[in-house]
Formats: structure tokens, C-alpha cells, sequence
């Protein structure tokens, strides 16, 4: 044996470490691949010993070949056996292996479940710590709902460094196991508070990272962590806090008031920049918030941008990006505060950073107004000729053009000038923005009537120097531009001055180089300029010149006809034969201008971008489905050949289609334009785009200018001689304009101003040198972009619903509270090994139950083996049942969904509500809800609300202790408060065989006996019927019924909430004697107002078959329905249960009677009450009052209301210090308010309800329940 | 939260790369790649930040990095972090090596790779920042070691482990 271990250590000394690996690595650079493959041979044959040090070495070594990018997958359950070693070193080694290269497709991690857990509760605290790293890189959804209940259980760990990971680690839990996040949340929230600051900063961390992604259901938290602000003194813990108070403000107008002293003090405090920078940031997302309406925190927003500057100008690049940063969130809502820093902003574009000049930029954006648009341009425009990098010019083109576009070119007053700077940007090298340039272009030419005179100009010397340029226009994106050029040229001909030398140049030979779509649309408006030559010509008496003309095209036509391009080629051969027609009917002497102008009629109108998409799609039409079936694969192979060939015959065929007469195109055009109007998806040109501008709201009182003719329109090549850019001149005039408008409004002030809102068409002038007042030197007709008739409302959806946060959107508000609002359900509570909840077998019934459990815990792993082990003891009728509860609890659960989202949605309080409050009897801090009372301005101890927390948490422990839980278990954790309330009082016993639906019911007795150790998700099977939809804390709430020497029977009675006129009776039959019960029969004698609900067919005073039998010992429970009519009185009926008593000689036939107790708080349903709704509810005046003084009650308060919740059913709405407004709802839906206040043993009890009667009888009740302590 | 740590030399030779988001090794190399493209064109002297690659991030996240010597160090994290925090994160990081490592290189990067991890994982974990202090690091760093140290005793030291 000891020679085995020294061998094996002789052979390690041989083995190549990791060092060893990387030595050899670095010596074969030559053939690295080679060399590792062998190295990795080497690691398999490693992996095959026994010896564990040698598996961990060499999974060591694949680790650092995953770095280089290798994929050690196959070596996947070999790091799980690692993993498993005792020893920690290779347990590390083993887990960092599985933390680089498991993910949730790694099928081993299946494996792992148990090995991990066994590692959480290893003794050595590094075992536990390595073990929780590793999770946090590969936790799967399995693992995360296996593990839940284990990691929390860690989160109260004597050892801080154990409890910060556990803390952590619950982020990635919650994010793959969504269910864990309410019942986890109490203690999450409890660790804010932990001692240790590594634990308190892991849970502000964790609940920071839960709260920006569904930052509403953590409002409630807000106090808390505004006390650990001013609190605290780790930067890391305030800088988070600081971003998520960001994050909560925009929800919360008032919290942000709360919040700017604090954080302005801590901005002139603090010394970390960090911690500066981040204050700014949240100081601004609450002048955010309150931007509406709030004057003077101009004092704020004047520090942060202080502040903000002074990171600017610092020489650290890090500080003047973040400031820059922060300065253009401000930008969004108080631009002036930002505009004044103007230069400082321009010095940045001259940084050499580009991360800094792209976030300049950013800001310039924001800052542009009618006023200096053309500066900062123009300083751009410098920028873009001196900037080295072909990308951070194409960013100052995109911007440029982003600038001047941005809201309907809103800052533009002169349009002159910005087409010379799109024709100034064309001359860039090596842009890939000339698309960006042309649609510019095109757009402004189209949308701005008045300069289409001088865009065309501008055009057509594009086109005339576009041979300049095509050549390396080819290879960069700048042809696009000759693409708009030649559109623009060719629709609005008749601008032209010579067209003819236009339809020259787009003729020409060179073009033919040119990408197909430009040639294409070259061809095309070479035709409309045809027209437009055409018609000049034929006024004209000498009708050769038009003749020439058609012959130019006949001549240069032909080599467009022959281009590869399907579209040039196509159009190329159409047009080519028009015209030789129209050269044809020249020759006769007949006068075609008109119809051939005719051809290229009409206007066209810009189509808003988002039209296609709102088009309504029919109704019955299925924009999926195939038209025709798919032709198979085969087929369409075969039929490839097929379409080339169709494509030949229609070139030849073309011809007799251009041969159709001008009167038949003519008629064509009509019939086409009639079918148009009658289709309503085809958009229309519209009437009269004249129209369209004068009725465009906003746009009305800027004036329509004809051009200043005094600024004459230059052509561009001329104006090159003069020295400056084109673009300058127009500043220049522009400037000039603006002065002459200033001087002429001086003149005549007050008639301007009139005319200046009616007169249009006429020289405008502008008002007063302020930013609005500018006027655009031109209109921008916004011919509003159509849009299909009926479209539809806005779709955008920005949320994408892979988000794995969504799931997270979980109420959370009403956890730390009294076991009341909104208590864990069944199916909330973590999973949890069930042999914990397993107690020592007492009676065969107990067997039962532990038997049960054991089928469902492979159930909860795999869900595959739950089947055959069921089949073991139980008949197939049961598993029929399961099956069926499965599907029911799936229900269940998408209603429960439905429920919170209710709550979610809503409305946060309202800031009336402290108003609305002020009516009621008490004082106004009591009805306040805690944070609107925290928000409110209220002077408050600062302890009132630890004090209150406190209280909350420890109430539900009381009362588990005054409600005589009997079941403890020695290792349960003692952190299960929320469960053990609803704890059931009652021991049960069950029977093996049963029926469907008493199976579920046996069920839930004994979840209810063991929750608080094996309420897993699956246990919610039996949340299934409609009676079974109660909340469920109320459970616990059984009272004796009867009992003689063989049966004893308690119930519970339970509203039910779909149905207004049904309780449900629970009863729990326990047969105390040795023989056997069978044959039970309930009955009851209806009274008028209530009555048993019995199976159709049955006589109204038949009994009801208890559907099961009680062997000795055993106790089980049956539920009967009964309908009332009013609920205001409580009632009682009489009743009887006859049953047959076996044993072994004889049979007797036995009877017990008892008297149903119908309260009127059976009638009650815990329904959670959001204080403002509340508020409202007592503002209403519908609720007639009533009051209760309960005299030497000797609990303390929070006991109090605990009872009140379990035993009457209400849920508190808010408390402040031994205060307490609750609510509840009756099944009819009369709302029960109570105001609870306690001084020394007096409790006062105020209460309004809208049915006086039911309140005054619940009161009694209360004071009944209290009187029986 | 932090996305991913990398760590390459002046050549994009990587030293470590611990992701906390799942990727295939070929993306993975790819955006080592493609982040050292990113970061090693910049200037010594220029801002620290700089947006995400095309691969890793996206609009909300961002490359916070720091040059030492021969060495990029790399945070891909998203607008939940602060990024001076992260700055002054990667300034802990790197002392807390130089005190475990006793006047850290690069060759200690590069023949102890699995160390580094151990000393991120006190710092960083799953990709939220775990703990801040060097010293608390350093001290739960020295008791694993110390831990290791006595398993392994009875072992015959590996050779040819000093190598500086």
C-alpha cells in the first residue's frame, strides 16, 4: 500500500504541472497547436488513473488551455470528480475548472446537486466558500430551485465571509429561479442590517441589481436605505445606494425632494470623486423627476453643473469623460443650464481623446438652437476636414447631419446653407455615409418647396463634376449622392436652368460605371428631362432642336440597353423605344411634349417610414400562410434552368408591349389612378400638399418666404472663385438677413407683429433676437409623411420578453409584514429535502406521510421517476388524480400571477393621500403608510421604523408560540416565521386508500403539518379546486365541532372569493377509538338563509356520504359547501353525523350531533389593502363607524394584531407604532375597516364598514376572541 | 453587475479571462480579440472607458480598462456599475496581486493563472463585486493557501515551482 502511494507520487513527479504546461508552451511557439495536442493526450491518459492528484493536476492544466481557447467539455465529468475530492485544494482546482467552462447546457451538472450541497454545509467555512464561487458562475435553474433553501439557510451563517457569498449568490438564484425571490426576501432584506459590512454591502448589491431592473416593488425600501446612506461610510455601499435611488426617484417625485439635501451635501463633503460623480448623476435623475414644475431647485441643477465643469477641466481624461457624460443627461431637461458652457464643450472636440470628442459631440447635439447651429457646424465641418480617422469623421458627418435634421429640421433658417453643406460634405474621401448624404438630400428637396429651385442648381453641377469624382466615387458610398442628384435633377426639371446640359451629363458614357441602381435611376430621370427638353423646345419655332434632342437619346440609350443590371436594362430598352416612337411622330410634325410630360405627372409625396408597417392587415387574411403550396425541394432545382429561359423570351417579347399607342398609355394612366383611388391601402399623392402644410399645427405661424432675391442665388461654380466654402457664404448672408430683419422690425414694431402671424407669402420679420424668433428663411413644408388611413395605434414594444429580469417583477412590499396581505403561498416556499421533514414514524397514518414524501422528492429532481415510485402503493386511479392537480396548480398559478401584476399596477401613492387621511379619528401619522409617512414630512424618531420592522418580524414567531404549533423539528432553521402561521394546530392522521378527491384534502393536511420544511413547489399540487383558492393562514383556524367517545370533529369555515354566496365548511373527522368507522353521513337542517349544498337529485334533507373511512387513530378531512343568502348575521345550524363503528364482533350504528357557527368573520376574506385605496375608501363616506374597547389586554401589540389577522381575517395596511389600520373583505365584497391602537392594556378598536350590522357583529367576535386569552 | 474580466498582455497574449456569462471558447477568443483591437489602439493618456465591442455589451455596457506595464487589465460591465468604482477596483486587484505575488509580472500571470483566479474570486464573484478590502482579501487568500499548504504536505514538493 505505501509502495502504491510513493509510486503514484513518482509517477506525479514525471506528470507535467501546470507550469510545466506553460514552460513547454512557450518553448514550441514554432508548433504550438501541435505540442498541446499532444499535451492533451497526456491529460487524458491522466484522467484515466485513480489518482486523484493526477486528475486535479491535469484538470488544472485544461483549465488554462480553456483560456486559450480550447474546448474542455469532454473533460467535463472529470472536473465533476475532482470537485467531489475531500481535499480542498483539488475541490478549488475543480470548481474553477467547472466556473470556466460549465454552462446550463452541461448535461454532468445534473450530477452535482448533491456534491454541492454537501460542500454548502461542509464544516470547513472554504469548502462552503469555494463551493459558492463556483455556483455563482454555472448555477442552472435546477440547481438554483435544489439549492435555494440551502443557500438561504446560509445567509444567517455564524461566518460573515460565508453569509456575503450566500448573499450574492441569491441574485443569480433569483435570476434562474424566479419562484425563490418572495419567500428569500425577508432575509435578503434583514442583511442590510447586518453587522458586518461585506454582508451589508453584498445584499445593497444584490437588491441594487434586483431593484434597477423592476425598480417599483422596491419603493417600500426606500427609508431603509436612505437611513444606511446617511448612514454609512463605505463609498462602495453609498455608490450604490446613490445609483439605485437613481434608479427609484423617476417613481417617487417626493422621495427625490427627500433626497437632494442629503446628496448636495455629500457633494460638497465627499472627497471621492466616485462618490461625486455618482451624487451629480442621481441629483440630476431627480431634477429629472421633478423637472415639471419645480423653480427652485435652479440651485441644484447650477451645482451639479459646477460640479459637472469642474470635471471637465480636470486633466484627467477619466473625470472629463464622466463629466461630459453627466452634462448631457442634464442637457435633456434644462438645455439652457448647458448651452451657457458652450466653449467648454467645443475645447473637448479638440481633444485628443476620440472617446471625448464623441461624447462632445453627443452634447452638441442637445445644444444647437436656430441661433448657433451654423457656428457649431461650421466648426464641425472644420473638424471633418482636419480629422485623421475615417471613423471618427464619418461620426462628425453622421452628427452633422444629425444635428441639422434632428425635429424636422427644427434649427434650420436657412436651407440654402445647409444643401451647400450636404454638396460640401459629398467632396469627403472614403465615406461610407453617402447614402446618409443622398436620402438628406432628397429629403430636403422634397419636403421644402422653396429651395427645390437651388437644390436642383446645386445638383446639376454634381452631376456636371460627377465624372471629376466617379472615379474613386466607385469604390466608397459617395455615388449614392449622384443617385439623389440625379432624382432630384430630373422631378423638379423645370428648375433647371439648362437642362439640356443636365440631360447631357446624365447621359454620359462614364455613368455606365456607375452601381446599377444609380444607372437605373439615371435612366429614368433622364427621361423626365427628356420631357422637360422637350417641351421647352417645341414652343420654340425651330423644331429640330427638339429632334436633336430625341436623337441624343436614341444614341446614348442603347449602351444602358446593354447593361448587365435587369432594372437599367429594363428601363434603358423601354425608354429607348419611346423615344424612337416620339422621333417618329416628330418627324410628322405632331407636337408630343405634352403627352410625353404627361408620363411623369404628379407629385410625390414622402411616405412616413413606419406606414408599410401600420397597413392594417385585413381581417382572415394570414400573412404566413403559403399562397400556394411550397413546391418541394427538387422541384424548384429543376426550374431553375426553366426561369432563365422565360427571362430570354420576355426580352425578346418587349418591344410589342412599348408599341402601345400614346391615348392607350393615356388610358392606362386613368384607369390605373381610378383603381388607385379606390384602393384604400395605396397611398395617395395627396390632394394638395398646399393644403396638407397650411393645416400642420406649429408650423402655421412661421412665415413662407419668397426667396431674398437681394441674396442672389449663385451657382455654385461661380461662387467657388470667391475663396470662402459655399457653406460660409450663406452664413454670411444669413446674418445679414437676420440683421435686416432686425432693423426692418425696428421700424414698424407693432403692425409687423400683426401681419407677422396672418401675412404670408410676404417678407417676414422676426421679433426680438431670441432663439424662437428666428425665422427660417425658408419653410419646411412638413407634406406630413402619409400614413395609411386606418392605422394602427403604436406598437413599439422596447421590452424584450427574453428578458430573464421580467420574471423577477415580483411584489415584495408585503413580505416583511404581518403574516396578513399577501403571505407565501403553498407553491412559493423553496424546495426542501424532504427527509428533514420526515418525523419518526409514530402510527401507521404517519407511515402514510412519510411514504408520500418520498415519492415526491424524485420528483422534484427529475419529475421522471415520480411515476413508478407512486406506483409502489398507489393505485393508478391516484395518479390519474395527480395528474389532474398538476394541471390544476399550473392554473393556479397563472391566476396568482394575474394577482400580483394587479398589485403591481397600482398606482403608487398618490400625494393625496396623506390629505385624504387627515379624516379619519386618529391622528394622521398613524394612517400613513410607511413610506408615504417617511416621505411625508411628519417629524419621526428614528428608531420609529426600525422599532416597526422589528415588531413585524418578530410578531408571526409569537404567534407561533401563542398558537401552539406543536410540531418542531430539531434542525429546523428558526428563520421560517412567515410559514409557521399558518401552521396547522392540528395533528392528522391518514388512511392509505382513499378517493380523488379526499386525497388532495389529505394532502393539504399534511403540507400544512410540515410546511415549514417540505412546502415545496410540488406541494401546491392541491391548490386546485375552487374551494381551495382561500388564503391560506386562516387554516389554522379550527375549532371544535364535536366529539363523543369514537369521532371527534373540528372545521373551519372559509369564504370563498369567486362566489359570493358560498362558504366552504372544513371538517376534520378523527376517529378516537379502536374500531373502524365507516358509512360517515354529514347532515345539517337548512335554514332559510343557509343551506348545504348537496348533489343534484338529491331531497333537501338527504345527508351527505362522507367519501372515505377512518381506520383507528386515523384523522381526515371533508369539505361541504353551503350557500347564504346574507351574510350580515352570524348563524348557527344544527346538524348530524351518523356513522357505523366496526370491529371485529359487531357494528353498531352510532350518531353525533353539532351546531354549525357560522361568524360573520368566516365571511371575511384576507384581501391586501394598498394605503391609499384605503384612504380613499374612508374618504368615500359609504362606511358607517362603530367602536370596540377591549380593556386588560396583556399582549403586546404586535401579538395583537397577529391574532386579529389569523383569527378575523385582515390584513394590516399599515402600522406606526402601536397603531394599525387593517382591512378586510367580505365575500359580498363589504369592505371592514379597523383603526387597532393600543395604550397599556387598552386596546380601542374604531371600525367602519359599509354594512353596520355584519361590522357590529364582527366587532363582538373580536372582543370574544380577546376575552377567551 | 461585471460581464467579463480579461486580462492580455501588450501582444493580446490573454493572462486570464473569467466570464460570468456564458460564451463558446471561439466567441470567447474573439472578444479577446476583439477587445485588445479596441483597447491597445488607444493612447496611453486618453479616458479609461470606452464603449463595448461589437461581441460583448452592447448599448448599456461599457470597457473599463487599466495598462500596467506589460499588462491590460479589462472589466466589461454594465451602467450598474460605477466606473471610477471599477477603475479603483482594477487598482485593488493589481495590488492585491502585488502583495501575494511579491512584486507581481507579468511571468507570475502567466505561470499562475489559476492563483490570479483564487485572488478574483475573493474580489469578484458571479460577477458582482464581492469584496473591496485588500486586506480582508489578502487574508482569506493567505488562509486557503495556508489550508492547501498543510494537505499537500505529505507530498513531495513539485519541482521546479520557483520561477521568477
Amino acid at each position: 500500500m505505501a509502495l502504491k502511494i510513493v509510486k503514484g507520487s513518482i509517477d506525479r513527479m514525471f506528470d507535467k504541472n501546470l507550469q510545466d504546461l506553460v514552460r513547454g508552451i512557450r518553448n514550441h511557439k514554432e508548433d504550438e497547436a501541435k505540442y498541446i495536442s499532444t499535451c492533451i493526450d497526456e491529460i487524458k491518459q491522466e484522467l484515466k488513473q485513480d489518482n486523484i492528484a493526477v486528475k486535479a493536476n491535469a484538470v488544472c492544466k485544461l483549465t488554462y488551455l480553456q483560456m486559450l481557447g480550447y474546448d474542455v467539455s469532454w473533460a467535463a465529468f472529470n472536473i465533476v470528480e475532482v470537485m467531489s475530492s475531500s481535499k480542498f485544494t483539488y475541490k478549488r482546482i475543480g470548481y474553477l475548472a467547472a466556473s470556466q467552462c460549465f454552462h446550463e447546457s452541461t448535461d454532468v451538472i445534473m450530477l452535482t446537486t448533491n456534491q454541492i450541497r454537501k460542500d454548502l454545509s461542509s464544516p470547513n467555512q472554504y469548502d462552503t466558500g469555494v463551493a459558492l464561487t463556483g455556483l455563482s458562475c454555472f448555477v442552472t435553474p435546477d440547481l438554483a430551485r435544489d439549492l435555494a433553501n440551502d443557500i438561504m439557510t446560509l445567509m444567517s451563517h455564524t461566518k460573515p465571509y460565508i453569509r456575503k457569498k450566500a448573499v450574492l449568490i441569491m441574485y443569480k438564484v433569483f435570476l434562474k429561479y424566479p419562484e425563490s425571490l418572495r419567500p428569500a426576501f425577508p432575509r435578503l432584506k434583514e442583511k442590510l442590517e447586518d453587522p458586518d459590512p461585506g454582508v451589508q454591502s453584498a445584499a445593497v448589491n444584490v437588491i441594487c441589481e434586483l431593484a434597477r431592473r423592476n425598480p417599483k416593488n422596491y419603493l417600500s425600501l426606500a427609508p431603509l436605505f436612505f437611513k444606511l446612506m446617511t448612514s454609512s461610510t463605505n463609498n462602495w455601499v453609498l455608490i450604490k445606494i446613490i445609483k439605485l435611488f437613481g434608479a427609484l426617484t423617476p417613481l417617487e417625485p417626493r422621495l427625490g425632494k427627500k433626497l437632494i439635501e442629503p446628496l448636495t451635501n455629500l457633494i460638497h463633503s465627499t472627497s471621492a470623486m466616485s462618490l461625486l460623480y455618482e451624487c451629480v448623476n442621481t441629483v440630476i435623475a431627480v431634477l429629472i423627476s421633478l423637472s415639471s414644475g419645480m423653480p427652485n431647485h435652479s440651485a441644484s441643477i447650477q451645482l451639479c453643473v459646477q460640479k459637472l465643469r469642474i470635471l471637465i477641466e480636470d486633466s484627467d481624461q477619466n473625470l472629463k469623460y464622466l463629466g461630459l457624460l453627466a452634462m448631457s443627461k442634464i442637457l435633456k431637461t434644462h438645455p439652457k443650464s448647458v448651452q451657457s458652457h458652450k466653449d467648454l464643450i467645443l475645447q473637448c472636440l479638440d481633444d485628443k481623446d476620440e472617446s471625448i470628442r464623441l461624447r462632445a459631440l453627443d452634447l452638441l447635439y442637445g445644444m444647437v438652437s436656430k441661433k448657433n447651429l451654423m457656428e457649431i457646424v461650421k466648426k464641425l465641418m472644420l473638424h471633418v476636414d482636419k480629422a485623421e480617422g475615417t471613423t471618427y469623421r464619418d461620426e462628425l458627418l453622421t452628427k452633422i447631419i444629425d444635428i441639422c435634421s434632428q425635429s424636422n429640421y427644427q434649427y434650420i433658417t436657412n436651407f440654402e446653407w445647409y444643401i451647400s453643406i450636404l454638396v460640401e460634405l459629398t467632396r469627403l474621401e472614403g465615406t461610407r455615409h453617402g447614402h446618409l448624404i443622398a436620402s438628406q438630400m432628397l429629403d430636403v428637396a422634397i419636403r421644402v418647396k422653396a429651395i427645390r429651385a437651388f437644390a436642383v442648381a446645386q445638383m446639376a453641377t454634381l452631376l456636371d463634376n460627377a465624372h471629376l469624382l466617379t472615379g474613386n466615387m466607385q469604390r466608397n458610398g459617395i455615388c449614392e449622392v449622384s443617385y439623389a442628384a440625379a432624382w432630384i435633377c430630373g422631378e423638379f426639371s423645370e428648375h433647371l436652368e439648362n437642362p439640356m446640359q443636365t440631360l447631357e451629363a446624365m447621359l454620359r458614357p462614364k455613368v455606365a460605371t456607375l452601381p446599377g441602381h444609380i444607372q437605373a435611376v439615371y435612366v429614368q430621370n433622364a427621361a423626365k428631362l427628356f420631357a422637360t427638353v422637350l417641351k421647352s423646345q417645341e414652343g420654340n419655332t425651330d423644331s429640330t432642336a427638339a429632334q436633336e434632342t430625341s436623337q441624343l437619346m436614341i444614341e446614348r440609350l442603347p449602351l444602358f440597353v446593354q447593361s448587365a443590371n435587369l432594372e437599367v436594362q429594363e428601363r434603358a430598352s423601354c425608354i429607348l423605344q419611346l423615344v424612337k416612337y416620339i422621333q417618329k411622330l416628330q418627324q410628322k410634325d405632331v407636337e408630343v411634349a405634352e403627352e410625353v410630360s404627361a408620363l411623369f405627372a404628379g407629385e410625390l409625396n414622402p411616405v412616413a417610414p413606419k406606414a408599410q408597417k401600420k397597413v392594417p392587415v385585413p381581417e382572415g387574411l394570414d400573412l404566413d400562410a403559403w399562397i400556394n403550396e411550397p413546391p418541394s425541394e427538387s422541384e424548384s432545382e429543376d426550374e431553375q434552368p426553366k426561369a432563365i429561359f422565360t427571362k430570354e423570351e420576355t426580352k425578346h417579347s418587349r418591344p410589342r408591349h412599348i408599341e402601345v399607342d400614346e391615348k392607350e398609355l393615356a388610358r392606362r394612366r386613368e384607369a390605373r389612378k381610378q383603381e388607385q383611388a379606390n384602393n384604400p391601402f395605396y397611398i395617395k399623392a395627396s390632394p394638395s400638399s398646399q393644403k396638407v402644410y397650411q393645416d400642420t399645427p406649429g408650423v402655421e405661424h412661421i412665415p413662407v418666404v419668397q426667396i431674398d432675391l437681394s441674396v442672389p442665388l449663385k451657382v455654385p461654380g461661380e461662387t467657388q472663385h470667391q475663396g470662402l466654402p459655399m457653406s460660409d457664404q450663406y452664413v454670411k448672408l444669413e446674418e445679414e438677413r437676420r440683421q435686416k430683419e432686425r432693423a426692418e422690425k425696428k421700424k414698424k414694431e407693432k403692425k409687423k407683429r400683426k401681419e407677422k402671424r396672418s401675412g404670408r407669402g410676404k417678407k417676414h420679420d422676426s421679433g426680438p433676437e431670441s432663439e424662437e424668433d428666428i425665422t427660417p428663411a425658408h419653410m419646411v413644408d412638413i407634406v406630413t409623411e402619409e400614413m395609411p388611413e386606418n392605422a394602427l395605434p403604436s406598437d413599439d414594444d422596447d421590452k424584450d420578453p427574453n428578458d430573464p429580469h421580467k420574471a423577477l417583477d415580483i411584489d415584495l412590499d408585503n413580505l416583511g409584514e404581518m403574516a396578513g396581505r399577501r403571505p407565501l403561498a403553498d407553491s412559493e416556499k423553496l424546495p426542501v429535502r424532504s427527509h428533514r421533514a420526515v418525523e419518526a414514524a409514530k402510527s401507521p397514518g404517519e407511515d402514510g406521510d412519510a411514504e408520500t414524501v418520498a415519492t415526491q422528492q424524485p420528483k422534484k429532481k427529475s419529475g421522471k421517476d415520480k411515476r413508478d415510485d407512486k406506483k409502489k402503493d398507489k393505485d393508478k386511479e391516484r395518479k390519474k388524480s395527480k395528474d389532474e392537480k398538476k394541471k390544476k396548480k399550473h392554473k393556479h398559478e397563472e391566476k396568482e400571477e394575474d394577482l400580483l401584476r394587479g398589485e403591481v399596477h397600482e398606482p403608487v401613492v398618490q400625494s393625496e393621500g396623506i390629505s385624504q387621511v387627515a379624516e379619519l379619528p386618529t391622528s394622521t401619522s398613524a394612517e400613513v403608510s410607511d413610506l408615504d409617512f417617511w416621505l411625508s414630512n411628519a417629524p419621526v424618531p428614528s428608531n420609529t421604523q426600525e422599532a416597526a420592522t422589528v415588531a413585524a418580524a418578530e410578531a408571526p414567531v409569537a404567534e407561533v408560540v401563542s398558537g401552539a404549533a406543536q410540531d418542531s423539528e430539531p434542525d429546523e432553521p428558526k428563520d421560517t416565521e412567515m410559514e409557521e402561521t399558518k401552521s396547522s394546530k392540528h395533528k392528522k392522521k391518514k388512511q392509505k386508500k382513499e378517493k380523488e378527491e379526499k386525497e388532495k384534502k389529505k394532502k393539504k393536511r399534511h403540507h400544512h403539518h410540515h410546511r415549514h420544511s417540505d412546502g415545496g413547489g410540488e406541494e401546491s399540487v392541491q391548490n386546485g379546486t375552487v374551494e381551495e383558492e382561500e388564503p391560506l393562514p386562516s387554516m389554522s383556524n379550527y375549532c371544535l365541532l364535536a366529539e363523543n367517545s369514537y369521532i371527534k370533529m373540528v372545521y373551519d369555515i372559509q369564504g370563498n372569493l369567486q362566489d359570493g354566496s358560498q362558504v366552504v365548511v372544513s371538517v376534520i373527522f378523527e376517529n378516537k377509538c379502536d374500531s373502524f368507522l365507516k358509512s360517515m353521513e354529514f347532515n345539517v337542517l337548512d335554514s332559510l338563509n343557509s343551506k348545504l349544498q348537496r348533489p343534484e337529485g338529491s331531497g333537501p334533507h338527504d345527508g351527505l356520504t362522507v367519501p372515505f373511512q377512518l381506520p383507528p387513530g386515523v384523522s381526515n378531512e371533508a369539505r361541504f359547501v353551503f350557500t347564504v343568502q346574507s351574510i350580515v348575521m352570524p348563524q348557527k345550524l344544527k346538524g348530524t353525523l351518523t356513522f357505523i363503528v366496526k370491529n371485529e364482533e359487531s357494528s353498531t350504528h352510532e350518531k353525533l350531533d353539532f351546531k354549525l357557527h357560522f361568524t360573520c368573520t368566516s365571511y371575511l376574506i384576507t384581501t391586501p389593502c394598498y394605503s391609499d385605496a384605503y384612504a380613499k375608501l374612508l374618504e368615500s363616506g359609504d362606511l358607517k363607524g362603530s367602536s370596540l374597547k377591549l380593556e386588560g389586554v396583556n399582549m403586546p401589540f404586535h401579538h395583537l394584531l397577529a391574532r386579529i389577522c389569523f383569527h378575523h381575517h385582515f390584513s394590516v395596511v399599515e402600522r406606526i407604532d402601536s397603531c394599525s389600520s387593517m382591512y378586510s373583505r367580505s365575500i359580498q365584497g363589504h369592505h371592514v375597516c379597523l383603526l387597532v391602537k393600543s395604550s397599556g392594556q387598552t386596546v380601542s378598536i374604531d371600525a367602519k364598514c359599509d354594512e353596520p350590522t355584519m361590522l357590529g357583529n364582527v366587532l363582538d367576535e373580536i372582543k370574544q376572541t380577546f376575552s377567551q386569552c | 453587475m461585471i460581464k467579463a474580466i480579461l486580462i492580455f498582455n501588450n501582444h493580446g497574449k490573454p493572462r486570464l479571462s473569467k466570464f460570468y456569462e456564458h460564451y463558446s471558447e471561439d466567441t470567447e477568443q474573439q472578444i479577446i480579440r476583439e477587445t485588445f483591437h479596441l483597447v491597445s489602439k488607444r493612447d496611453e493618456n486618453v479616458c479609461n472607458f470606452l464603449e463595448g465591442g461589437m461581441l460583448i455589451g452592447g448599448s448599456d455596457y461599457k470597457l473599463i480598462y487599466r495598462h500596467y506595464a506589460t499588462l491590460y487589465f479589462v472589466f466589461c460591465v454594465d451602467s450598474s456599475e460605477s466606473e471610477l468604482g471599477i477603475l479603483d477596483l482594477i487598482q485593488v486587484f493589481v495590488e492585491t496581486l502585488d502583495k501575494c505575488f511579491e512584486n507581481v509580472c507579468e511571468l507570475d500571470l502567466i505561470f499562475h493563472v489559476d492563483k490570479v483566479h483564487n485572488i478574483l474570486a475573493e474580489m469578484v464573484m458571479g460577477g458582482m463585486v464581492l469584496e473591496t478590502n485588500m486586506n480582508e482579501i489578502i487574508m482569506q487568500v493567505d488562509a486557503q493557501n495556508k489550508m492547501e499548504k498543510s494537505e499537500v504536505s505529505w507530498t513531495p514538493p513539485v519541482p521546479c515551482m520557483c520561477m521568477t
